[in-house]
């Protein structure tokens, strides 16, 4: 079967030159910043692919790429077996995607009434004709997400985080969409909010069979939600996996560090040995295996060659060290 | 002796519409070399509680009743100038985000310089070596030659660090830390949080912790208060509100976190969300979405009270109460 | 109407005497200048009327003055506060359409170069950028002078108040560009801008109906701020003698004709005007003033 979204080796550069006459004073040439460098992987219907990783590693552009936020800078992004930018220009394939965001606060007009805000897609799409059948809609779209009809009539002020989030969601459903792309959708919620919207994806995708591309820098949220994990440095994925197979045997050196870095609400008093350094800039990204500087594996390979993706078990993983078998745990 | 002893503490904002309450008698105290984690989510009061102590708080909030006890000695009604002195010397900042504590006109090596010759009894050539010091403790590589470097050329997490040796080099008997790690990557998060815990014990640091994230709780904290709606829910050590919590509220809070060992099919939730502060409920503010919650919890609000190995603000723990 | 007075804006205005204070007195320049053919005293137009034997009256309250000219006449004998009261009127048809026109150029332009940006972007701010080296009142000026020489002089005279409100308008569109498109920038990456780029609505729709509404409030602010810099720029223009014809008098023309009597002692005759005008551009740059403080979150 067709996979509903399929990038290869999708790429997205941004020019982040200063202004041609401070670049001709300092002589410096022109800065890329490669937010996303050659990415790819396949979401099937009905199942969830998550992206983790942490600040900078290029997962938010990815979320904006396959939506057509961004066009690419290589590479290629496939809807449902169509190229993206052909699927974008036809309103019915188009009323196929959506996404959630992860502010709250930003992702809703405040000077629209929620049911204004709700019925906005469907109004753009042409999908019901008749404001009175909208609103009807409209009613049924917040029962569905847990709020009441009359909040319809409400400004996005009057709600809380957890509340806009479902409104949110309310919008991103009322084009009746097949693939929603969710941008860090709980990281703004309180931990009690959080999991009142992660159950309520997690039913409207067993309702309505939707498939999600999922951002998250929290491990914890993505082993919840997702059938395969990928995770990204640098602009990269690093290891792509089934979840289950991500969290019981982690492979590439970057995933153990992270999971190793989360702090253990179990207080095993396990001592944990923080992965050190920094997430170096994607701008002037290091040689070889973009994580070789705080890898504890690293060697003359690493530092010169950057690792291609290479199966591994039920995995992929691009590490030299995975491998040639000097990762062994 | 308690160290920082906090009493009754009650915090109000005079509002157009009414003068709100946005924390109520709230009570605790920290030893030396403690570490007292705040939990709650956005709105408890947990920031507030740490502003407070720390003299500020943000007009037009205002204490209203209560005290704020530093070493027996009374710090909530000091005048602005006095307040100052204790904040650096005796008590240190460290927030969310780093740029609201370093001044970006001055390099970092100054404003440590500064901060230890204003408050202790030193040169500022010994400062100097001292600041150096500092840097290199807090994890900051060729700390000598990036003494003189200004803030913006230091990375987030790197900025971050330079709070803390700028909270600490003065030596304060009690650093109050406003989500130190929150802004920061996990691998970030992980050596700033080793970090505040090693040199809170090396040097007999007492330390409020506030924090939504119970992971960092976890791990650092002795002691925990669960905030909610502006009280102190339930207070106790660390382990027994995480594994073993007495009041519903944090209960509810500790089942909703994700577990990172397991996946499971419905994380348990909260239904509902923390009231305004404008509609707290009457009796106990958690009672509309406690499921245990009986007549009682609806009429008459409950004072913290020993419950299990902690103390929790529930009338399920009082006693002859039916559970 | 019930939730304006209940909205925080009108909290902080009845909070502040001074600002009560202004809007009373902008209220009542307004009122008296749009209502002048029915409140004024005297048809100062009305030649007819005009008794050359009341010529240089002093004001109501001196020896010699006549309760019928409250604030004294002119030389053709025109009662001051009437000419006032028809002076205002044209001052401030000026200044609100030249703030108008403006506001439309200033927004629009605005927000094509936040929105869009680059090359229109960096066009449009450029040339603000250059306008903006030159004092206003010099722009107003010269646009003024380059029409008047352009178009024959019984032409220039019918559409000459046209020809003010285009120069004042064009002088002062910059401000309100580069405030639009900072705002814009600002609201163009807020995800609910990016929500609808998603569902695929056309740059113009998400401009109008999503940015737009937005980036008011300081529009707001500096349209009540340039209504004084209208007027002003009005009275100036009238005052050197290139504003409006002499057969519609504004506040400026008045100053003009008062001024030569000055220093032969009829005071009046410049200084009520030029009284008027100080109050009733005070009081709304106040009023703007106050907008400008309590529209801004990070003031309060």
């Amino acid at each position: 079967m067709t996979p509903m979204l399929e990038t290869q080796d999708v790429a997205r550069h941004f020019d982040v030159s200063r202004p041609l006459i401070q670049r001709l004073l300092a002589r410096e040439g022109r800065r890329t910043l490669r937010a996303v460098d050659g990415v790819s992987f396949a979401i099937p219907k009905g199942s969830t692919l998550s992206l983790v990783g942490e600040s900078g590693c290029g997962k938010s552009t990815v979320a904006r790429l396959v939506v057509g936020l961004y066009p690419p800078t290589r590479g290629r992004v496939l809807f449902d077996g169509q190229d993206l930018a052909a699927a974008r220009a036809d309103r019915r394939q188009r009323s196929r995607m959506q996404m959630i965001f992860q502010d709250p606060y930003a992702s809703l007009n405040p000077r629209w009434r929620v049911a204004d805000i709700i019925a906005e897609p469907i109004r753009a799409f042409g999908l019901i004709e008749g404001r009175a059948a909208q609103m009807e809609r409209v009613g049924e779209l917040l029962t569905q997400v847990g709020l009441s009809p009359l909040d319809g009539q409400k400004y996005p002020h009057e709600f809380s985080g957890g509340q806009r989030q479902r409104i949110s969601i309310a919008r991103a459903l009322s084009s009746n969409p097949e693939f929603l792309v969710c941008d860090e959708p709980t990281s703004a919620l309180d931990v009690s909010v959080q999991a009142q919207i992660l159950n309520l994806m997690k039913e409207l995708q067993a309702r309505l069979g939707l498939t999600y591309l999922f951002i998250s820098h929290n491990l914890a949220v993505v082993r919840q939600v997702s059938d395969r994990i990928g995770v990204m440095y640098l602009g990269r994925l690093v290891e792509l996996a089934p979840a289950e197979t991500l969290f019981t045997t982690p492979r590439h050196p970057y995933t153990r560090a992270l999971m190793e870095a989360i702090p253990d609400l179990e207080m095993t008093g396990r001592a944990r040995t923080p992965v050190g350094g920094e997430v170096p800039s994607p701008i002037s990204p290091p040689s070889g295996c973009a994580f070789h500087p705080r890898c504890p594996l690293a060697n003359a390979r690493c530092k010169a060659e950057a690792p291609r993706m290479l199966p591994a078990g039920e995995a992929q993983v691009a590490c030299h060290a995975v491998e040639e078998g000097r990762a062994a745990a | 002796m308690s160290l920082l002893e906090v009493k009754n503490l009650r915090v109000e904002f005079p509002t157009r519409r009414g003068t709100l309450v946005a924390l109520d008698d709230v009570s605790f105290a920290i030893a030396p070399g403690e570490v007292l984690g705040v939990v709650g989510e956005s709105g408890a009061g947990k920031s507030m509680t740490g502003a407070a102590i720390i003299g500020l708080l943000e007009p037009p909030g205002r204490i209203a009743g209560g005290q704020i006890l530093l070493e027996g000695r009374r710090i909530d009604n000091l005048p602005y100038e006095q307040m100052r002195r204790i904040r650096g010397r005796e008590i240190g900042a460290i927030f969310q985000d780093p740029l609201t504590t370093l001044n970006p006109l001055y390099t970092v090596g100054r404003q440590l310089v500064e901060t230890m010759t204003t408050h202790l009894p030193i040169g500022p050539g010994e400062a100097r070596e001292r600041a150096i010091g500092w840097l290199e403790q807090v994890g900051i590589p060729a700390a000598r030659e990036r003494i003189d470097s200004y803030p913006h050329e230091f990375s987030g997490g790197m900025r971050q660090r330079v709070v803390i040796a700028l909270a600490l080099c003065a030596e304060p008997k009690l650093i109050v830390a406003d989500e130190p790690t929150t802004a920061l990557d996990v691998s970030i998060q992980a050596q700033v949080i080793a970090l505040l815990k090693r040199l809170a014990r090396e040097k007999g640091t007492a330390m409020m912790l506030v924090t939504h994230d119970m992971g960092v709780i976890a791990e650092t904290a002795d002691r925990v208060a669960v905030m909610y709606a502006g009280r102190i829910a339930e207070i106790g050590p660390v382990r027994e509100v995480v594994k073993h919590a007495n009041h519903p509220y944090s209960q509810g809070l500790m089942a909703s976190i994700p577990p990172l060992d397991r996946r499971v099919e419905r994380l348990q939730q909260i239904e509902g969300a923390m009231p305004r502060l404008s509609a707290i409920p009457k009796g106990c503010a958690y009672n509309p979405r406690c499921p245990h919650a009986f007549d009682r919890c609806q009429t008459e609000r409950p004072d913290l009270m020993p419950a299990g190995r902690t103390e929790a603000a529930c009338w399920l723990h009082a006693e002859g109460s039916a559970r | 109407m019930r939730a304006f007075f209940d909205s925080d804006l009108w909290w902080s205005f009845t909070r502040s005497p001074v600002t009560v204070l202004s809007a009373v007195t902008a209220f009542v320049c307004i009122a008296g200048a749009v209502f002048a053919p029915w409140l004024a005293p005297h048809n100062p137009f009305d030649l007819a009327s005009l008794q050359l034997l009341d010529a240089f009256k002093p004001p109501a309250w001196s020896a010699e003055g006549d309760l019928a000219y409250p604030l004294g006449t002119d030389d053709q004998g025109r009662d001051v506060l009437s000419a006032i009261m028809y002076g205002a009127r044209v001052s401030l048809l000026v200044g609100f359409a030249a703030v108008a026109f403006s506001t439309l150029l200033g927004v629009t332009l605005g927000l094509l170069a936040g929105y869009l940006g680059g090359k229109v972007d960096a066009l449009l701010m450029r040339i603000a950028d250059i306008q903006l080296t030159f004092p206003g009142i010099l722009v107003a000026l010269l646009v003024d002078g380059i029409v008047r020489a352009a178009l024959p002089r019984d032409v220039h005279d019918q559409i000459a108040v046209f020809v003010v409100i285009f120069a004042i308008g064009i002088s002062n569109w910059p401000q309100f560009a580069r405030t639009v498109r900072g705002s814009t920038l600002v609201e163009r990456n807020k995800e609910y801008v990016q929500a609808a780029r998603v569902i695929g609505l056309s740059p113009l729709r998400i401009m109008v109906s999503h940015v737009l509404p937005n980036v008011m409030s300081p529009v707001l602010v500096i349209a009540t701020l340039s209504l004084g810099f209208a007027i002003l720029a009005e009275a100036t223009l009238s005052f050197l003698g290139v504003g409006v014809p002499p057969t519609q008098p504004s506040l400026g023309t008045l100053i003009r004709i008062g001024n030569d009597f000055l220093f032969s002692g009829e005071w009046w005759i410049t200084i009520f005007p030029g009284v008027a005008l100080i109050v009733m551009v005070l009081s709304v740059n106040l009023l703007g003033d106050w907008l400008r403080d309590a529209l801004n979150p990070k003031l309060r």
